[in-house]
């Protein structure tokens, strides 16, 4: 369990939103609930389609129609956002809780300088002078690890490489000292090589600034070495929680031992990669009772009635399932 | 940059000479000017005099090498008709012609481009289905219509602007202009509208279309998560970006409007440079109509080369070569 002596930064309650196509309503986020203290990174996890991003977005109220958030709270310092104004949200956005996206090749405007990107945050959120901020936008693109940085400012996005463009979102999501910063598959579009580098320098960076981190990713090797907790998603729900080191090493969720067993095993020699069976089930029209029981080894009929709710497990875990998993169990 | 420009100027000289070619082959086939120079009862001997002082005795071939030679002696050649050098004639109606394009170009920017944005951003909502249906009705009414209603309504039946002329001028450099005086203003604006309504229909949707596309980019939803505002986002972020195509077609449809507002001249009795065109097309004055079509080919090419250099203005992945 959290440690309760540590107000929470955030707090995400019963979190719905919806979005109303012509071909149906897609619950993609349905009842999410969780909490971030201060300083903590917690992994967002689950399939494509899962709700990981709306659950990003929802948060800084950058859900567009046909898309809506229809229920829940979001509580940052106990203000909530769901009910806040749009100048509100204009003010947090950036400021208090920044962003960084998946694809570094699209998230920079391509017409615009760095600088003048970089700018933009410090001149909607900050006081200083253009002297000031330009030199805060250099020490920042030098704190990301781009060298020459007076000089690249003037640079353009299509004159940096990838990985160089993601450290600029990265420093743009810094800039203004932000407390919480919402990374939504920060790696998932870079080259192996440069992943390893990029997440050491988020690890870097929030551990200076004292900042907490919403990691969004399917991937759990990345989340177990970033995490303080972890949060699984399946079909806009939270299927299971709990520490990274308990839910790594002895997760409660079938589905949950079916992500950790997806990865493949480098020190012994694999025939075939395992996998989850079957796939994601239609979000526009899910079946009564748990949404795993179609792909879950451990199914029984109970699952098809009754959807089992959020229960404490073994160690630090929540898990919903009738049936979880004990400490050091298979499915 | 430098051999860019060279290039360029190579590609005008040629287009010019392509054009100057085509426009004599073209006029050889169009009616004898002989006939509208001379009086209806002109004998035989006076009409083959006037021939042979116009030059048309001779073969095509060598009409047209002395137009060429004297081309580059920068002499244009002379109206059958004024007897006054084509390039002055078409020259001293420029400024009307021009005025009212611009006028109506500023116009049509200044409607299009925010209506457009806006129906981008909004593809759903009643305004912006309002405003493309209005944007339909703007590409497919004919102009000639429009300026008779525009007419009967504004001077014909409310009498708040007057119906033709171009008003009072003022001298500026030699150049007369009556966007120098109020008069002038207050003739301009009926043919000004008229001209616009074309051009601000295609750039409205030109820009709704690119805001649409550049709405579902995530450097748009970055901007937000930067905590810009709306308005920002739209201008500073989207309009840039989707602003490429709408400059290229800003720049053909200046082109064409300098070039061919011969319809909206007419109708308001404009003094410009395309009723110049016409009245020189029934009078077969063939030296006019050939240094027009040139002179609107240049037109043409400068416009197309400003185009470009506005494209690396917006873009700075596209340069010059």
């Amino acid at each position: 369990m959290r440690d309760d002596s540590k107000t929470p930064l955030l707090a995400v309650r019963d979190l719905h939103t919806y979005f109303h196509t012509f071909a149906g309503t897609v619950k993609a986020v349905n009842g999410v609930s969780f909490e971030i203290g201060q300083g903590e990174v917690m992994g967002l996890v689950g399939e494509s389609g899962g709700g990981k991003s709306v659950v990003g977005f929802s948060i800084l109220g950058l859900i567009d129609s046909p898309g809506r958030i229809e229920a829940g709270e979001i509580l940052l310092h106990g203000q909530d956002l769901v009910t806040a104004g749009e100048a509100r949200l204009r003010e947090i956005r950036g400021r208090e809780i920044s962003m960084v996206f998946q694809d570094p090749m699209t998230s920079l405007n391509p017409l615009h300088s760095v600088g003048r990107q970089m700018d933009e945050v410090l001149r909607l959120h900050s006081d200083l002078d253009a002297g000031a901020r330009q030199k805060a936008c250099v020490e920042m693109l030098e704190s990301v690890g781009i060298s020459r940085a007076a000089e690249r400012l003037k640079a353009y996005p299509h004159q940096f490489s990838g990985g160089m463009r993601q450290r600029v979102v990265i420093a743009i999501a810094m800039l203004a000292g932000p407390r919480l910063i919402i990374a939504d598959e920060p790696t998932t579009a870079l080259d192996v090589t440069i992943q390893s580098q990029i997440l050491k320098l988020m690890r870097r960076q929030i551990a200076e600034t004292g900042a907490s981190m919403i990691l969004i990713t399917h991937d759990l090797a990345v989340v177990s070495e970033m995490a303080d907790h972890i949060t699984v998603l399946y079909c806009g729900n939270v299927v299971e929680r709990g520490r990274t080191r308990d839910l790594i090493a002895n997760p409660a969720h079938p589905y949950t031992r079916g992500l950790i067993d997806s990865i493949p095993d480098t020190t012994h020699r694999q025939d075939r990669l395992r996998q989850i069976p079957g796939s994601v089930p239609d979000i526009r029209n899910l079946p009564r009772g748990c949404n795993f029981r179609d792909r879950c080894p451990r199914a029984q009929t109970l699952c098809a009635e009754q959807e089992p709710a959020l229960t404490q497990q073994h160690g630090s875990l929540w898990a919903a399932c009738h049936f979880p998993l004990a400490p050091g169990e298979t499915a | 940059m430098f051999a860019y420009l060279i290039k360029r100027l190579i590609q005008m000289v040629l287009v010019l000479w392509v054009v100057s070619v085509i426009v004599f082959l073209m006029m050889s086939f169009t009616g004898d000017p002989v006939f509208m120079v001379v009086p209806i009862d002109a004998t035989d001997a006076e009409i083959a005099q006037a021939r042979r002082l116009l030059g048309l005795d001779q073969s095509l071939l060598v009409q047209y090498w002395k137009f060429l030679t004297s081309l580059l002696q920068g002499d244009f050649g002379r109206s059958y008709v004024f007897r006054q050098p084509a390039m002055t004639l078409i020259l001293e109606r420029m400024p009307a012609t021009v005025e009212m394009v611009l006028v109506a170009m500023a116009l049509a920017i200044a409607v299009a481009i925010p209506l457009g944005v806006y129906a981008g951003a909004n593809p759903e909502s009643r305004i912006s289905r309002f405003i493309m249906a209005g944007s339909l009705l703007g590409i497919s009414l004919p102009g000639f219509w429009v300026g008779m209603v525009l007419i009967y309504l504004f001077a014909v039946h409310w009498g708040v602007f007057p119906s033709s002329g171009r008003g009072d001028t003022a001298e500026l450099w030699g150049i007369r202009i009556s966007l120098l005086t109020w008069d002038g203003w207050h003739h301009i604006v009926l043919p000004a509208v008229t001209l616009s309504l074309g051009t601000m229909a295609i750039i409205l949707r030109m820009t709704r279309a690119g805001m649409m596309e550049v709405g579902r980019q995530d450097f748009m939803k970055f901007a937000r998560a930067k905590g810009a505002t709306r308005s920002d986002v739209l201008y500073k972020h989207g309009l840039k970006n989707a602003l490429i195509p709408v400059v290229t077609i800003f720049g053909l449809q200046l082109g064409d409007l300098i070039a061919f507002a011969t319809i909206t001249e007419t109708i308001f009795s404009w003094p410009g440079m395309g009723k110049l065109l016409i009245d020189s097309i029934y009078r077969a004055d063939r030296p006019v109509i050939v240094v027009y079509l040139m002179l609107v080919a240049f037109i043409f090419v400068v416009i197309n080369f400003i185009v470009d250099i506005v494209y690396t203005m917006i873009d700075p992945r596209i340069t010059l070569k």
